[in-house]
């Protein structure tokens, strides 16, 4: 475990999360292989119910060359925990206890575990790659699904415009544990991921990571722009890059201005049919939180 | 590239068979991802300058880094998705049609 920024040019060579079989274009994937080659050999991970562990462990095959077990949904945080505890208790030194959960089993079901992990201040990281819906179970809507967003659970049609919700607002949510080490990032800013990864890997309590992960079969987006929608997610103010540590927010990229909102939606089957009327809605929200990150936010 | 070796795997053929839980060690692979490809990514290496973009963000990790310093493409494992087409800065990926006949 050295200080030494990762880069492509100096990564390891070595594929952990190699043979899967998700979905062409699958930006969780990406997610899941840089994180693995940023933590190394010594990585043991836990991955609920969801798509990263249905296409990484398909019988006879183990996508993941590291050790790796599916936990319960809702157990991801506890199973980290006892992870670590495990290893503690055999003696087991210089090791990484990882967490690859979906935006459900990580913001619904998987919550009250992760916030008891990181409130016991365990030595792991967690991370949350954020597809947006259910999707290893055929896209129903979860409380990080969009406004506007169809999904099987938030149909649109003449009376509703998709999710009438919005998203929740996770990354604040695990900040308020005054966790040690919390960030967003996103497929279409590797780079910043990776930076985001090295310090994870060195920080002495827990770590949380939360991934905007392009999910092409899900989102009716076409495979080759899976790394490219999720860098305007960003430039459109649609997510956004942060970190929290020693109890301060910082925004690592403030777009000068902002890409348009309804190019970048209507490029994606799940938010075709939105209105100018709800871009306006996801536009006032999107200004309302950049106001408040502006604001308060190094 | 650093990659687990596709393994031989003799389908199990009564309940018998099966392991009672999780048996396999970590990179234990026995089908190949090609035949999902519909188009397929071709380098061209007179216009590759090794920057390495579409390593960085290919999701499955195989695209190699050759000696030359440019780049290969492991095709057993490409699934074809073109990301690492439309993310090259320089235009030196192409994605040629398959020939599903074969
Ligand atoms: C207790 C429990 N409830 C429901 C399921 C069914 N289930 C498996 S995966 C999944 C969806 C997971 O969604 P998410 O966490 O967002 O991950 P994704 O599939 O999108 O990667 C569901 C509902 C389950 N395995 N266990
Ligand atoms: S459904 Fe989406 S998240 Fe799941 S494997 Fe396919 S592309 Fe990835
Ligand atoms: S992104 Fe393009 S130029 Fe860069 S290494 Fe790949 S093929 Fe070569
Ligand atoms: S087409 Fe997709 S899977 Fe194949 S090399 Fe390019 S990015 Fe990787
Ligand atoms: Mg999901």
């Amino acid at each position: 475990m050295n200080n030494k920024r990762i880069t492509v040019k100096n990564m390891t060579d070595k594929e952990y999360f190699f043979g899967h079989k998700a979905c062409a274009g699958c930006g969780g994937s990406l997610a899941v292989r840089l994180a693995l080659k940023v933590f190394g050999d010594r990585t043991f991970a836990a991955l609920p119910a969801g798509c990263m562990s249905a296409v990484g462990f398909i019988y006879p095959q183990m996508a993941f060359l590291n050790n790796a077990i599916i936990s319960t949904f809702p157990g991801t945080g506890s199973m980290l925990s006892g992870m670590r505890a495990g290893l503690d208790a055999l003696g087991i030194k210089d090791t990484h206890v990882v967490g690859f959960a979906g935006d459900g089993g990580t913001a619904d079901i998987g919550l009250q575990a992760l916030s008891g992990a990181i409130d016991r201040e365990e030595k792991i990281i967690y991370i949350c790659y954020d597809n947006e819906a259910y999707m290893n179970t055929g896209v129903q809507k979860s409380s990080l699904t969009p406004y506007g967003a169809r999904t099987t659970t938030s149909p649109a049609g003449e009376n509703l415009p998709g999710s009438v919700m919005h998203k929740k607002n996770l990354f604040e949510i695990v900040a308020a544990h005054d966790i040690a080490y919390a960030a967003t990032a996103s497929v279409g800013y590797p780079q910043d991921y990776l930076n985001k990864l090295s310090k994870a890997a060195l920080v002495e309590g827990t770590s949380y990571i939360h991934i905007y992960a392009t999910c092409p079969t899900g989102w009716g987006t076409p495979t080759e722009t899976s790394v490219s929608l999720a860098k305007e997610a960003v430039d459109s103010g649609l997510w956004y890059l942060a970190e929290y540590e020693n109890g301060e927010f910082t925004l690592n990229r403030r777009p000068k201005e902002f890409f348009p909102v309804k190019e970048h939606l209507l490029k994606q089957g799940r938010f075709k049919h939105l209105k100018d009327s709800d871009i306006r809605i996801i536009e006032e929200a999107r200004d309302k939180k950049w106001k408040r990150m502006l604001e308060h936010w190094k | 590239m650093d990659k687990p070796e596709l393994k031989n795997f003799t389908k199990p053929e009564s309940i018998k068979d099966y392991p009672v839980g999780p048996s396999f060690s970590g990179g234990h692979l026995v089908s190949v991802n090609s035949g999902w490809r519909t188009f397929k990514p071709v380098v061209a290496l007179d216009t590759c300058t090794g920057c390495y973009r579409c390593y960085l963000v290919c999701p499955d990790g195989v695209i190699v880094k050759t000696e030359a310093g440019k780049v290969a493409v492991d095709y057993d494992f490409c699934k074809g998705c073109g990301v690492c087409a439309h993310e090259c800065p320089f235009d030196a990926i192409e994605m040629v049609k398959e020939d599903l006949q074969k």
